[in-house]
């Protein structure tokens, strides 16, 4: 087990994750692409504690932060996603472009 | 040796579920495929020694993928997948930017010089992330403690389009307020 | 490491501490359905019954549905037993844990969240309407006991200043913690109840609906699913006792004599009160949940965490 390998999974995930996020046209599906993303620096931040600076205890702090962006994160995007389908009927990233400039 | 062969293992699985989630055509399935990766990565973590991290990641995201399930249920046209679609847009752009941003992070991992290990693991990750949760970075906590706390309120703000005067009237004057599911305590 | 000391796995080797716990698990079941059957039937037949329904289970043919999603639903009937001999891993059995974790009681509520998953795949998986709508209701009536049931368990790990389960019980050889926090154990008992959907939480498998999230299941499946649920009150039955009645401690007897006592006395009480109550409706539950039982479960923290400072447990 070395440090490239468990950041390689996570530079994976990110790279799914974005790809999801980017791809999908449902407001639900894109964040789960984010999710995908936030599991991505998870994983990678567990590495960087367990072998850079374990004595450390800031990339646990991170694992931490990243767990509550990832709660705020589908919070807020179910909320906007009722609010917006309550207001017109809308479930999809494309009917949702008023603020695209 | 055998933490080698499972961390490998459990990291093929986070991706190949990850992956899976954008493939399969059920929507139940693409949220407990999405739970199935962040139950490897919790694995993964779980051999880097961070007990406490690896099984809060654990609890969150399997509560937060069952609550997901009950949305994309509810807001997907096709959930059983029993009838296949595809809803995506800019398929090709959006594997340029994944498969990119893959290959530049994999190649700065692979070829930037890691420092070494600095400092000894301490006996319990756990008593040191709650040391330094109520020390060093309690600000940290706090900030999030006040960004969950809003959060909910802004969540069901804007969820919610029932407001006092739904519940209670013009004059606020109801004595029991009009609610669609009338709950269990006595009023 | 201290690993060695409290670890059942280190001690006997992997192997045989797997198990005995497993055993042990599967015996704390068996044991919970025993006390049950003679709560609602008396004595007779309340050992035949449940092993001649096992073996009619057993045998029986399986019912199908039009369409099911069968990966999943195989998965989360196979789901519930493994989840409750997982959480078995975390308490004590004769002083020792299967895997002793810096993390103990997080890891028991993991497993118990698990279960969300695994009831609402329960009623996702036959594609069946009643079985779908009591998988709801587990969800609905989860997020009512899930925050009292962690209040709870974090209120044992304030007290003794440990997540760690074998910890919990050495702090208390003074005072059991029930005497300083019988909030936090009534609310373990009652979610304990709550995750196995059994007695006044029965809703999600509720008659109203046919059997809810196990309407559809049959032979082995549904052994498993009935098993699992029966495991996971046992085991709950075991770690309030580990959590808030000392463990094994008690004069004259043996620590063990003395933990599986504890552990009927509590199956009995649960079953005694379980059985004596209606089932609740979720909708009316969750509102108790959050209106009462999150703020006495909030206070019983500040009562215990109060005691920490002024020295009580020390």
């Amino acid at each position: 087990m070395t440090l490239e390998i468990v950041l390689t999974v996570a530079a994976a995930l990110i790279g799914v994750g974005l790809f999801g996020a980017l791809s999908q046209q449902s407001i639900v599906m894109v964040m789960m692409g984010l999710e995908l993303v936030v599991n991505g620096v998870l994983l990678a931040g567990g590495a960087a504690w367990y072998f850079l600076t374990p004595a450390l205890p800031d990339a646990q702090m991170l694992i931490v932060v990243a767990l509550v962006v990832m709660a705020v994160e589908m919070v807020m995007g179910f909320a906007a996603t009722i609010a917006i389908y309550r207001a017109r009927q809308v479930d999809m990233v494309d009917m949702a472009e008023d603020l695209n400039g | 040796m055998l933490t080698d062969v499972a961390v490998v293992t459990l990291g093929v699985l986070a991706v190949a579920a990850g992956a899976a989630v954008f493939v399969v055509d059920s929507m139940a399935r693409a949220t407990f495929a999405l739970l199935a990766s962040f139950l490897a990565a919790a694995g993964m973590l779980l051999a880097l020694d961070l007990v406490y991290v690896a099984v809060v990641t654990a609890l969150m995201m399997t509560i937060e993928m069952v609550v997901m399930a009950v949305f994309m249920i509810m807001f997907m046209m096709n959930p059983a997948g029993l009838m296949p679609m595809t809803m995506v847009h800019n398929v090709r752009g959006s594997v340029v930017v994944g498969a990119g941003v893959f290959a530049v992070l994999t190649t700065g991992i692979w070829t930037i010089d890691w420092p070494e290990r600095d400092g000894r693991r301490p006996a319990d990750a756990t008593r040191q992330l709650g040391e330094t949760i109520m020390g060093g970075h309690m600000l940290v906590m706090l900030v999030v403690g006040i960004a969950l706390f809003a959060t909910i309120i802004s969540g069901t703000v804007l969820a919610t389009h029932r407001g006092r005067y739904d519940r209670f009237g013009p004059e606020l004057d109801g004595e029991r307020p009009d609610d669609p599911v009338p709950g269990g305590l006595p009023r | 490491m201290t690993d060695s000391v409290t670890s059942s796995a280190a001690a006997w080797g992997v192997l045989p501490a797997v198990v005995v716990v497993a055993l042990v698990a599967v015996a704390l079941g068996a044991l919970f359905v025993v006390v049950d059957r003679v709560a609602v039937t008396g004595v007779r037949g309340a050992l035949g019954a449940p092993v001649v329904e096992a073996g009619r289970l057993l045998v029986q043919q399986r019912r199908v549905t039009p369409a099911p999603d069968r990966l999943l639903w195989r998965l989360a009937s196979a789901a519930v037993l493994v989840l409750a001999m997982l959480s078995m891993a975390v308490v004590p059995v004769a002083g020792r844990t299967l895997w002793s974790t810096t993390a103990d009681l997080v890891w028991f509520n993991a497993m118990e969240a698990l279960m969300w998953a695994a009831v609402w795949l329960l009623g996702w998986g036959p594609n069946a309407v009643h079985s779908l709508v009591g998988g709801y209701r587990f969800l609905a009536q989860g997020l009512a006991y899930e925050l009292p049931l962690m209040f709870a368990l974090i209120t044992a790990g304030l007290g003794a200043g440990t997540l760690r389960t074998t910890g919990v019980v050495a702090a208390q050889r003074e005072l059991w913690f029930v005497v300083t926090m019988p909030a936090a154990f009534v609310v373990f008992l009652a979610s304990a109840a709550a995750f196995a959907f059994w007695g006044p939480f029965s809703a999600p498998a509720g008659d109203d609906i046919a059997g809810g999230v196990v309407s559809e299941l049959s032979g082995v499946e549904r052994l498993l699913v009935e098993a699992g649920r029966a495991v996971f009150l046992g085991v709950s039955a075991a770690m309030a006792v580990a959590l808030f009645l000392g463990g094994g401690a008690g004069p004259w007897l043996p620590d063990w004599s003395w933990q599986l006592l504890k552990t009927v006395l509590v199956m009995l009480v649960l079953v005694a009160a379980g059985r004596r109550v209606p089932t609740l409706r979720p909708d009316r539950y969750v509102e108790v949940g959050w209106m009462v039982l999150v703020p006495v479960t909030l206070v019983q923290a500040l009562v215990v965490a109060l005691l920490v400072l002024s020295g009580w447990y020390a």
